[in-house]
C-alpha cells in the first residue's frame, strides 16, 4: 500500500510559525517576584519566540499582569518590590545591574488595560516617544511616522483630519488604539499588552484583535487576557498561569484542544476561575 | 413601616440639603456683605488722580499711586522667589521624595504654614534688614516669598498626586526618562491645580501687612530702587485707618478696594493663561 499522508487531527492555522526553529527573543529563567514579603511569581521559565503573539491567561490575581510587567521592568515603579532569576531579551537579562531602563523600555513597549492617553493632541500624543527619544529632528519625517503608526494602528482614517484635537476627545477603543499606535512609533521589537480590549465593547475589541493578527508580522506580541476565547483567536502560544506559578505553556490549538494539564483543562473549561 | 420609614428617610434627606444650603448662604452671603460695604464706602473716594498720585498731606487729596506699584513688585518679587521654590518642593514631595526625608520635609512644610507672617517678618528684619541697615522692597519680598512657599509646595503636591499613575506609567513605558515625565506630562496635566495654588498664594500674601512693617516699611514717594524702602497698599490701609482723618478713612476704604479688584484681576489673568486647552 502507498503511503497515505494522514489528515492531522488538529488543523494547526496555516500562519502559526514553526515553534521549535524560531529563537526565543525572550527566555525568562527561574523568576521569582515579591510584592513586600508577598511572593506574586514562583519560579516562571518561559520562552517567547520571535515574532509570534503569545497570550497570558489565567485567573484574576494569578501573577500573569505581574509577570508581563517584569518584561519591561514596568514594576520597578512601584516600591518595595524585588526580583530574583533572569529575563534574557536577546540573551542580555535585563535585571543585570548597569542594564539602561529607560532604553530597555523603547525596545519593549507596553499598552495598557485602561487607556492613558496624554491630555494632549491627537498629533503630540504619538510624536511623545519620537520627540523624547530624538527619533528625528525632520518635522516632515516626524509627520510621517505618526501617520505610520496611526495606520498601523488601524486609527489613520478616523483621526486624520483632526490631528490637533485633544486626545480625550476620542471614543474609548480609538483611544486604545491611539496607545497602541503611540507604542508602535518608536518602534519596538517586543509590544506588551495588558488586556488591552477589556474595557471596549465588541466592534472595538475586533478591531484591536485585528490589528494584533497584523502586528505579529513585524513585532513579538506578549497579550495578556482574561477572555480565554481572545487568546484562542489571537495568539500562536499560550501560557496559562494560576496562583503566582506557570502550569502549562503550550501552541495555542493544543493548549484549548488537548491541554497536558488537568489544572489547565479544569480552567478552560470552566470548572474554576 | 416601609412607607413610614421612607417618609422619615424624605425628610431627613430634605433637612439635610436645607442644612447644607443655609450654611453655604451664610458663609458666601457674609462674603458678599464684606464685599458690598467695601464697594460701597470705596467708590466714594475713587478717581484718577487717587489711582496715579502719590500721597499727600491732609487736605490736599492725594493718592496711592506709589501703594499700587509697590504691591505689584512686591507681589513679583515674591512669586519670581517663592512660586518656581514651592513648585519644585512640591514635585519632590510627589515625585521623588517618598522615603522618611520626604515626609520630614512635608512635615516642616506644614508647620510653616502654620507659623504667623508676623514672625516672617521679624526673621527677615533680623537676617536682612539689620545687616544691610535699610528696610527694602527687596526684604519685603523675601518675607512674602517665605509665606508662599509652604502654601505652594502642598498644593502642587496634591495636584499632581491627582495626575492619574496610569499616565506616568504610559509615558514611562515609551522610554522616556523621569525628568521628562515630570516635566513633560505630569506638570502640563496638573497645570490648572498648580496655577490656582499659586493663585491661592498670591491672594494670600497680597493680603498681608504685618511682614511688610518690619521689611518693606512703607513709603510716601515712588519706588526708585528695589533695594529701598517701598509702599504697599496693605501698609497705606493700615497707616491711613489708624489716622484721625475722616479724609485718610475714605482713601483707606478705596485702597481697600483697589486692592481687592487687583487680586480678582490676577486671578483672572492667571485663569485665562492656564484655561484648560485638553
Amino acid at each position: 500500500m502507498p503511503v497515505q499522508t494522514v489528515a492531522p487531527r488538529i488543523e494547526v492555522r496555516a500562519s502559526a510559525p514553526v515553534q521549535t526553529s524560531s529563537k526565543a527573543k525572550v527566555a525568562v529563567r527561574n523568576l521569582d517576584f515579591f510584592y513586600g514579603r508577598v511572593q506574586a511569581l514562583h519560579g516562571i521559565s518561559l520562552d517567547i519566540p520571535e515574532r509570534i503573539v503569545m497570550a497570558f491567561i489565567g485567573p484574576s490575581g494569578c501573577g500573569k499582569s505581574t509577570f508581563l510587567r517584569t518584561l519591561n521592568r514596568m514594576n520597578d515603579v512601584i516600591p518595595a518590590t524585588r526580583v530574583g532569576g533572569e529575563v534574557l531579551i536577546d540573551d542580555h537579562d535585563i535585571y543585570a545591574p548597569g542594564t539602561d531602563v529607560v532604553e530597555l523600555r523603547r525596545r519593549v513597549g507596553m499598552v495598557f488595560q485602561k487607556s492613558n492617553p496624554f491630555p494632549k493632541s491627537i498629533f503630540d500624543n504619538v510624536a511623545y516617544g519620537l520627540k523624547i527619544n530624538r527619533v528625528t529632528s525632520s518635522g516632515s519625517e516626524l509627520e510621517g511616522r505618526v501617520e505610520q503608526a496611526l495606520k498601523d494602528a488601524a486609527l489613520w482614517n478616523e483621526v486624520k483630519d483632526r490631528l490637533k484635537t485633544s486626545a480625550l476627545s476620542l471614543s474609548g477603543g480609538q483611544q486604545q488604539r491611539l496607545c497602541i499606535a503611540r507604542a508602535l512609533a518608536i518602534r519596538p521589537e517586543v509590544l506588551l499588552m495588558d488586556e488591552p480590549a477589556s474595557a471596549l465593547d465588541p466592534i472595538a475589541t475586533s478591531k484591536i484583535e485585528e490589528l494584533i493578527f497584523d502586528l505579529k508580522k513585524q513585532y513579538t506580541i506578549v497579550i495578556v487576557t482574561h477572555n480565554m476565547q481572545q487568546a484562542a483567536r489571537v495568539s500562536d502560544r499560550t501560557a496559562f498561569f494560576l496562583l503566582g506559578k506557570l502550569i502549562e505553556v503550550n501552541a495555542t490549538e493544543k493548549m484549548f484542544t488537548a491541554p497536558n494539564e488537568k489544572l489547565t483543562e479544569d480552567y478552560i473549561t470552566g470548572r474554576f476561575g | 413601616m416601609a412607607r413610614n420609614f421612607d417618609r422619615m428617610r424624605r425628610a431627613n434627606s430634605g433637612f439635610m440639603t436645607t442644612l447644607t444650603a443655609l450654611c453655604t448662604l451664610l458663609a458666601v452671603g457674609a462674603l458678599l456683605i464684606i464685599l458690598a460695604h467695601i464697594a460701597w464706602q470705596g467708590i466714594g473716594a475713587l478717581n484718577w488722580q487717587f489711582l496715579t498720585d502719590r500721597p499727600r498731606p491732609v487736605g490736599e487729596g492725594g493718592g496711592i499711586g506709589n501703594a499700587i506699584v509697590g504691591s505689584l513688585l512686591l507681589l513679583l518679587i515674591s512669586s519670581v522667589i517663592g512660586l518656581p521654590l514651592g513648585i519644585c518642593v512640591g514635585v519632590y514631595l510627589s515625585e521623588i521624595g517618598k522615603g522618611g526625608f520626604g515626609g520630614a520635609v512635608r512635615f516642616i512644610v506644614d508647620t510653616l504654614t502654620g507659623i504667623p507672617s508676623i514672625v516672617t517678618g521679624v526673621f527677615v528684619y533680623a537676617i536682612i534688614v539689620v545687616p544691610t541697615k535699610h528696610f527694602s522692597a527687596l526684604a519685603g519680598g523675601l518675607a512674602l516669598a517665605l509665606i508662599m512657599i509652604p502654601i505652594v509646595a502642598r498644593t502642587t503636591e496634591e495636584m499632581l498626586k491627582l495626575v492619574p499613575h496610569s499616565l506616568r506609567e504610559g509615558a514611562l513605558a515609551l522610554g522616556a526618562p523621569q525628568w521628562r515625565v515630570i516635566l513633560g506630562v505630569v506638570i502640563p496635566a496638573a497645570a490648572p491645580g498648580i496655577a490656582t495654588g499659586a493663585m491661592l498664594a498670591i491672594a494670600r500674601v497680597s493680603g498681608e501687612t504685618a511682614p511688610l512693617l518690619f521689611t518693606a516699611f512703607g513709603s510716601r514717594f515712588f519706588p526708585e530702587s528695589l533695594n529701598e524702602p517701598i509702599a504697599s497698599l496693605t501698609v497705606q490701609i493700615y497707616n491711613y485707618a489708624i489716622s484721625p482723618y475722616d479724609e485718610w478713612h475714605a482713601q483707606a476704604w478705596a485702597a481697600t478696594l483697589v486692592l481687592m479688584t487687583l487680586v480678582l484681576g490676577i486671578n483672572i489673568i492667571v485663569r485665562f493663561l492656564t484655561r484648560k486647552r485638553f
